[in-house]
């Protein structure tokens, strides 16, 4: 007969002095964990409860400016930099990690409708409702060299003077060519003080223009003649243009698909693009209930931020039609303009109130230095908390958004306005001859027509 | 060298043997088959989902590989050479051939005066409470065999109950259970639990389950002291009770021959079986949930696939006291007899083991320690454990169960279970349906036979119904039959829709051949004549 038992030495099981970290001994055998299923359905509920209860986005904000803040830019060198310009012609440069302003670059007469910084961030291009345009050579001197009083920093290295006010300006990232857009699309060069060529497609004001991340020619704008149109500067003409029911005010790339871009409509919602196939929209990201100001993509490419004229912040996933966080204060009043910094762990907000205000991209992120085991621990649950999505409980919690009343009420109203508009329309087609009435998914019901 | 060696026959089947034996494992490790992906249309939920399956996949040949390559020690055997018996070796036998801190673990305590006593051990196998029926308390360390702590309660002790770790213990006494900490201090007395003869603990759910002298079952939160149900079983007293550890429903036996099985949530039991006829004596259930053994004095011992319920074997034993070790063993007493069970393959239960106690001796408890190769007995005149090769779990995972923790682990389990413990909604017959999305019931479309029934029901109600006597001529008969007409009315208008609905016309006599046009062969068969 064989013979043997269990037999577990003490010694073997245990650590050898008190100094040592406890021995861990792992077995998987499912049949040792019962009830696997409601043990981590009761961790996905806890973890979205403290998800909710540890959301603290506000980080703090940052006052200066002495009029609404108009536009910003980041600099892709120094993380924590953000230049910001305001209605009063006032251009700041912010430490974002003192919450502090740098250096101030004045010269702007009226209004700074645009920044921009070069690739290697040796300069700031900003222009403005005064009809110039103004580059600023090494404008993070102050920065770097932290001895010197907060002031005017420098005097711009070049002044240029053009015979209509600005919108918007963006830098091309491969070569020393910025556009500028305001009554025309101008294209210039950092050493010339006249555009190199020039652009028009209509008469309307253009409002904003975004180089494309992968094609360095390519650039998009969009206009007040509801139009967003796509150009390439080795053509003479522009190339493309798509007309839609309201204008766009803010159209930002996605630098990690960068065949597609996102609109910032004066209809509420943002629409997503292809920008191979202009003749319906991707996704239509619903939510605000008023015009959206600015959309700017997270690095990664996954999800964007928004900014509205109904004074609430939204992040939305690049392919989710609702909004995955709201942020909003009591005193943050209509938003502008939105960043977010190049590591993608805070957006950056400007707004009517002269403010700047700096939140987290997650809202229950902890901040700081994360140990190996805390930062595992979080990934557990976040997978779990995916795993278990889906079941009414978890959904409610993580759904559950506090709002201010007004924008609660504005969001119901246009709930109603558009099941309302719904109900009508399917009650024509059921009144009228069968087929004669065709139905358009909204991802094609504000489009008008695209023209080549 | 290069040279291409041929493959030893031998060493070949080896080898399959050893990538079959990993397949079995990384199928168990991958909790249930894969899902049929083809049928989906959805190619963005289609790609997630693949991701996710690869991701299982993955996962579960790493646990494989860890489980075949990291487990520290092997589990128990015994295994006979020739025409030997398992049955016929004895403990003295046994203890002769196993190592040197083996031998000291089996034990006989003689405690003639306070007995008969019953046993309990924490989840982790680590300490043993002891109670005797006259009072006796004793919990001990089976560790290091110390003695914690023993007192005297002075009243009867029916059953004894760890609480979610050694600190906390329940005792059913004479008229309430109590609650007591390692030092055997009084915390609380249950009274709301009447005269509890039985006690369970629920540990991932930290609900404490009594039955009573009433029949009457009920669970109380330990951690809030919630009362969180109470039923009235209605089948009398039973002290026959157990709880299934794979989806923690309550198994009891009562003295008509049925086990129920019940869940906090609902008053009505789960599931009620008839399983002897006879008193149940003993109920048992397996780790995985899907095995109950049962006993009655109709002297048989039934095992039962839960998933069918039905009996997968019959053994014709007595048996006091049954109960499952974590490999799978049975061990049942009778008398001062306690015999081992095992699966000799097809849920076909041979005996494995044999120990007879001292005549006179009645056992009425046998209780496996987890962890171990060792079965506790619970008799009249003290308590013993024996060895059982093969019984035990063999290697502990330090974040479930640590037969060797520190007070500090202790601690940190304790803040983890709390966090972690589960509602009284999750006791469910089928553990593995939470997250699941129910099938959808069919909407069940009535015959027009049903309607039919119901609406002949509907009339007759309608017209049994007495109508009051009223004054002033209001209970004139002309008066009442047309009251009574009204009610049959409205009786059946409702369903008349249903039944107009169907398409049939219940007032109207079935005339054939009024509306389809019948074969030619058939419309001599039809009263108006088809032209």
């Amino acid at each position: 007969m064989r013979v043997k038992v269990i037999s577990r030495s003490t010694d073997d099981f245990t650590r050898e002095r008190s100094q040592d970290l406890q021995k861990v001994f792992r077995n998987y055998d499912p049949a040792l964990r019962s009830q696997e299923k409601a043990v981590e359905y009761t961790r996905a509920l806890n973890a979205a409860k403290l998800e909710k209860i540890f959301a603290r986005p506000f980080i703090g904000a940052m006052d200066g400016h002495i009029d609404a803040v108009s536009c910003m830019a980041k600099n892709s060198n120094y993380v924590k930099a953000m230049f910001s310009g305001s209605m009063d012609g006032d251009i700041r440069l912010w430490d974002i990690a003192a919450r502090k302003t740098v250096c101030q670059f004045p010269g702007h007469q009226g209004a700074v409708r645009g920044l921009a910084t070069s690739t290697d961030g040796d300069l700031l291009i900003s222009c403005g409702v005064d009809c110039t345009v103004r580059l600023w050579k090494d404008p993070m001197r102050k920065m770097m060299d932290t001895n010197d009083a907060i002031g005017d920093a420098s005097q711009p290295s070049a002044v240029y003077t053009w015979k209509h006010a600005f919108w918007g300006v963006d830098h091309q990232w491969d070569r020393n060519v910025f556009a500028t857009v305001g009554a025309q699309v101008d294209i210039w060069d950092h050493n010339r003080s006249e555009p190199i060529n020039t652009f028009e497609w209509g008469k309307d004001t253009v409002l904003s223009v975004r180089f494309n991340p992968g094609e360095p020619d390519v650039l998009l704008t969009s206009s007040s003649d509801r139009s967003l149109t796509l150009f390439d500067l080795r053509m003479s003409s522009p190339a493309r243009k798509l007309i839609m029911k309201t204008r766009c005010n803010s159209v930002c790339w996605n630098p990690r698909e960068p065949m597609n871009f996102t609109a910032a409509n004066e209809d509420t919602n943002c629409y997503s693009f292809d920008a191979r196939k202009l003749n319906e929209a991707k996704v239509v990201h619903k939510g605000h209930v008023s015009a959206v100001m600015d959309v700017d993509y997270n690095p990664t490419g996954r999800e964007f931020v928004t900014g509205s004229y109904d004074r609430t912040v939204r992040i939305f996933n690049y392919n989710g039609d609702h909004s995955r966080e709201i942020y909003h204060t009591k005193r943050m009043q209509r938003v502008f303009c939105v960043k977010y910094t190049y590591d993608g762990t805070y957006l950056v907000s400007g707004s009517d109130d002269t403010n700047l205000r700096l939140w987290k991209s997650k809202a229950s992120e902890q901040l700081g230095v994360i140990l190996p085991r805390e930062r595992k621990k979080q990934e557990y649950l976040d997978a779990v908390k995916a795993r278990y999505n889906h079941l009414p409980e978890i959904r409610r919690i993580d759904k559950h958004k506090h709002l201010p009343k007004p924008i609660y009420k504005a969001g119901k109203i246009r709930r109603a306005m558009i099941e309302a508009e719904s109900r009508k329309e399917e009650r024509r087609r059921a009144h009228s001859a069968p087929g004669s009435r065709t139905m358009q998914p909204f991802r094609k019901r504000r489009l008008i027509t695209e023209v080549e | 060298m290069g040279i291409a060696t041929e493959e030893d026959p031998k060493e070949m089947k080896n080898h399959q043997n050893s990538v079959d034996e990993m397949e079995m494992k990384v199928v168990r490790f991958s909790r249930g088959k894969a899902a049929n992906l083809s049928a989906l249309r959805d190619k963005k939920l289609k790609g997630q989902l693949t991701g996710k399956e690869k991701l299982i996949g993955i996962s579960a040949k790493a646990a494989a590989q860890a489980e075949k390559w990291f487990l520290p020690i092997e589990g128990g055997y015994l295994e006979p050479e020739g025409l030997e018996k398992t049955y016929r070796y004895t403990q003295e036998q046994i203890r002769g051939d196993v190592d040197i801190s083996s031998k000291r673990k089996p034990f006989d305590m003689i405690l003639p005066e306070l007995g008969p006593y019953t046993l309990e051990y924490t989840s982790n196998g680590r300490y043993m409470i002891v109670g005797g029926r006259k009072g006796h308390i004793g919990m001990m360390d089976m560790l290091s065999m110390n003695l914690i702590k023993e007192f005297q309660v002075r009243e009867t002790v029916r059953d004894v109950a760890f609480l979610h770790n050694e600190q906390l213990f329940a005792v059913a006494q004479k008229k309430y259970p109590y609650i007591y900490n390692h030092h055997g201090t009084e915390i609380h007395c249950l009274k709301e639990h009447g005269k509890a003869l039985k006690l369970q603990f629920l540990d991932k759910h930290f609900l404490l389950a009594s039955i009573n002298s009433f029949g009457q079952l009920h669970y109380q939160d330990m951690s809030t002291g919630e009362m969180i149900a109470n039923h009235r079983t209605g089948l009398g007293h039973t002290d026959v009770m157990r709880v299934n550890p794979y989806n923690a429903v309550i198994g009891l036996g009562h003295a008509d021959g049925k086990v129920t099985m019940w869940k906090p949530t609902s008053v009505k039991p789960l599931v009620t079986m008839l399983c002897h006829n006879g008193h149940v004596t003993a109920v048992a259930f397996e780790r995985g949930g899907h095995l109950m053994a049962t006993a009655g004095l109709d002297k048989k011992i039934k095992i039962w696939d839960l998933r069918k319920y039905e009996v997968v074997h019959t053994h014709a034993a007595r048996a006091e006291s049954l109960d499952f070790s974590q490999k799978g063993l049975l061990a049942a007493s009778d008398g001062s007899l306690v015999e081992i069970y095992r699966d000799a393959g097809g849920h076909d239960y041979k005996v494995y083991l044999k120990h007879r106690m001292v005549k006179g001796y009645q056992v009425g408890k046998v209780l496996f320690r987890p962890y171990e190769d060792i079965c506790s007995i619970g008799h009249s005149t003290g308590f013993s454990s024996i060895l059982v090769p093969g019984s035990g779990e063999a290697n502990f995972d330090t974040f479930v169960e640590n037969p060797v923790e520190t007070a500090k682990q202790r601690r940190e389990r304790e803040v983890h279970a709390l966090l972690n413990k589960l509602q009284p909604e999750t006791v469910m017959l089928n553990p593995n349906m939470i997250g699941n999305v129910r099938q959808p019931k069919k909407k069940e479309n009535k015959t027009k036979k049903e309607v039919e029934e119901e609406i002949e029901d509907a009339v007759e109600a309608a017209k049994s119904t007495k109508v009051k006597n009223k004054t002033k001529g209001r209970s004139k008969p002309s008066k009442r039959a047309k009251k009574k007409e009204e009610e049959v009315l409205r009786a059946k208008r409702p369903l008349l829709d249903q039944y107009n609905e169907i398409g049939g016309h219940p007032d109207k006599k079935q005339r054939v051949g009024d509306k389809a046009e019948l074969p030619k062969a058939l419309q001599r068969f039809a009263k108006n004549k088809q032209s």
